[in-house]
């Protein structure tokens, strides 16, 4: 079974510190949603957990070891990562991007039958099928958030990171891959995404994290982190937190103009 | 366009094609020249036809070739370490670092050390200054634009220049004479046992960097895209550096900087085959071994009093095409 252990975890970018004593333990199968403001860290901490910056402070174990620690191949064949945006200089298809998804499983020059298999899967589950040749640069940014997201699926790991996976994409793919993404999780998969939906959060996550300032503000089901309360402290503004249709959290921001 | 994935079959299909047109070019090549030459005196007697063939002709184009080849390969490597199409060994200043490091090796009458041409040891040297530097300006944030790598390039360029310029002041005037050459870079014929030295520096290196192909691919999206995707960046890094500053060093020791080559066979192919560098840095250097050559024999017989370096030739070429480059590439591309 796949787990995240951290404890004390802090980074520093030169003088300024953007995460500190961050302590929380994470294993699959679930479906957790970081929230927060800009600037909360929550982009850092996925990559201090994703292994992609290496000078953090205190302890991040994967499965028992420190992340700094494990071979980038091995670790990669657990762990993927989704950035936030990928530009490309160069007329790479869609298809050979997610191809590079199966970089971990290659020891030569080539891709394996299996590995055309998987990528074919991914690019099915990712609604990305129909522009598999097409150069990459040209592509919409939702096209190509699907496209990075299929690399990862490619990828067939036991966990995935997402950083912020549906920023450009519209309502039906926003919604389509919150779905995946829960479909993973309730499959077995650990899968932990940067959002700033806090409704998305609600409805798909099974666990939110809330930092603030580098802090964690608080860990727990939705239902319980999602206060009208701590929304106004932690984001700034006046929302009323309903229950939705499902008995889940839903959020309305600007309480405030409502009243007045 | 549609571009297929890369199998086996492509890559040798693709290959077979830039050998074929190697082959063509490398044939042709020592037959053209300004002397008319009778071939069976060259190939059956001791002639002065077979002087040309053989000691002037056939040496300067397995020169070029292999010079051509080993530029468009660092240009290649280059461009997917810096994620910039306009990356070369020219445009990057490492080039004229190379002949920075020739030109110190001369000035201080070093030519031959332990037997081993020791301006190799210099411009090697010289090549791998100038692209640490370039590497340290280009890691200071985390991705920089064509401006500064190129305006960088440029300052290395002139620095490089002008230490040039003030060596040769010291320099006797045989060396000045010998100095000259490393402003702007030419082809001429040289021993064979120097080309098989060539040879047995750069083939290793070039198969290397040809085996880790795939790896180049994620390098060229991005450091971070690539560790994620469970590359060891730093040692990919490294050997990638090591590597073009070898071959870059090797060949400028030789020819002088000759610029432009890394830029429009590399741009060429990705046009046709597109970005996968398994096919890329194997067909880069096919072709331009075959650019470089046909550029050189134009050079040697264009109907000049003198003969025309083949470095200008390149650069009358690539200067324009760089420019077209730069206008032409998309807005979004540049952010």
């Amino acid at each position: 079974m796949s787990a995240f252990s951290l404890s004390n975890v802090g980074m520093s970018y030169g003088r300024s510190e953007v995460l500190s004593d961050i302590s929380i333990e994470f294993s699959a199968p679930g479906l957790t949603a970081i929230i927060g403001p800009n600037g909360a860290g929550k982009s850092t901490l996925l990559s201090v957990m994703a292994g992609l910056l290496t000078g953090y402070r205190g302890q991040c174990l994967f499965n028992g070891r420190e992340v700094r620690s494990w071979s980038r191949k091995s670790f990669t064949r657990l762990v993927s990562f989704v950035p936030q945006r990928l530009r490309l200089e160069f007329p790479f298809t869609a298809e050979q991007v997610v191809m590079m998804g199966r970089s971990p499983y290659c020891d030569g020059l080539f891709e394996a039958p299996d590995d055309h298999v998987e990528v074919e899967k991914a690019m099915m589950m990712t609604d990305t099928l129909e522009f598999r040749s097409r150069d990459f640069r040209f592509l919409s940014g939702g096209e190509r958030q699907r496209v990075i997201l299929a690399a990862a699926l490619a990828q067939t790991t036991p966990v995935l990171l997402l950083d912020e996976p549906t920023t450009f994409l519209d309502l039906r793919h926003q919604v389509s891959i919150y779905a995946l993404l829960r479909q993973l999780a309730s499959a077995g998969r650990l899968v932990i995404t940067v959002t700033h939906d806090l409704n998305l959060a609600a409805a798909y996550a099974d666990r939110v994290i809330m930092l603030r300032k580098g802090r964690l503000a608080a860990a727990g089901p939705p239902s319980e982190v999602l206060s009208s309360e701590r929304i106004r402290s932690v984001f700034e503004v006046e929302a009323d937190v309903l229950t939705g249709p499902h008995g889940k959290p839903w959020i309305l921001y600007g309480g405030e103009a409502r009243h007045t | 366009m549609v571009v297929k994935p890369v199998t086996r079959r492509r890559l040798w299909t693709s290959i077979l094609f830039c050998l074929l047109v190697l082959l063509a070019v490398a044939v042709t090549a020592p037959l053209v020249g300004s002397t008319r030459i009778d071939y069976t005196a060259a190939l059956t007697e001791d002639s002065i036809d077979r002087e040309i063939l053989f000691r002037a002709r056939i040496p300067r184009v397995l020169l070029s070739l292999m010079a051509g080849g080993v530029l468009s390969v660092c240009g290649v490597l280059f461009q997917a370490l810096l994620r910039d199409a306009l990356a070369t060994p020219y445009t990057l200043g490492v080039s004229s670092g190379a002949s920075l490091g020739a030109v110190t090796v001369i000035c201080f009458g070093l030519e031959l050390f332990a037997g081993f041409p020791s301006i190799w040891v210099g411009a090697l040297i010289g090549a791998f200054l100038a692209l640490l530097l370039v590497l340290v300006v280009a890691s200071e944030g985390r991705r920089m634009s064509s401006f500064t790598l190129l305006l960088s390039g440029v300052t290395i360029n002139s620095i490089c220049l002008a230490l040039i310029l003030f060596l040769q002041t010291f320099a006797t005037f045989g060396q000045s004479f010998a100095i000259v050459r490393w402003l702007m870079g030419g082809i001429e014929s040289v021993e064979y046992s120097t080309l098989l030295w060539l040879a047995a520096v750069t083939f290793p290196v070039l198969a290397y960097v040809f085996l880790t192909g795939r790896e180049w691919n994620l390098m060229a999206v991005g450091e971070e895209w690539a560790a994620a995707r469970g590359v060891n960046v730093t040692r990919l890094m490294l050997t990638g550096l090591i590597s073009g500053s070898i071959l870059t060093g090797v060949v400028t020791a030789l020819t002088g900087p000759i610029g432009f080559v890394g830029l429009i066979v590399p741009h060429g192919l990705r046009m046709r085959l597109g970005a996968d560098h398994r096919l890329l840095l194997p067909c880069s250097f096919l072709l331009g071994a075959a650019f470089l050559t046909v550029c050189d024999t134009a050079s040697r017989t264009l109907p000049t009093s003198g003969e025309v370096p083949v470095g200008v030739l390149t650069a009358l070429l690539g200067g324009p095409f760089f420019i077209w480059l730069l206008k032409s590439r998309r807005r979004s591309l540049w952010l």
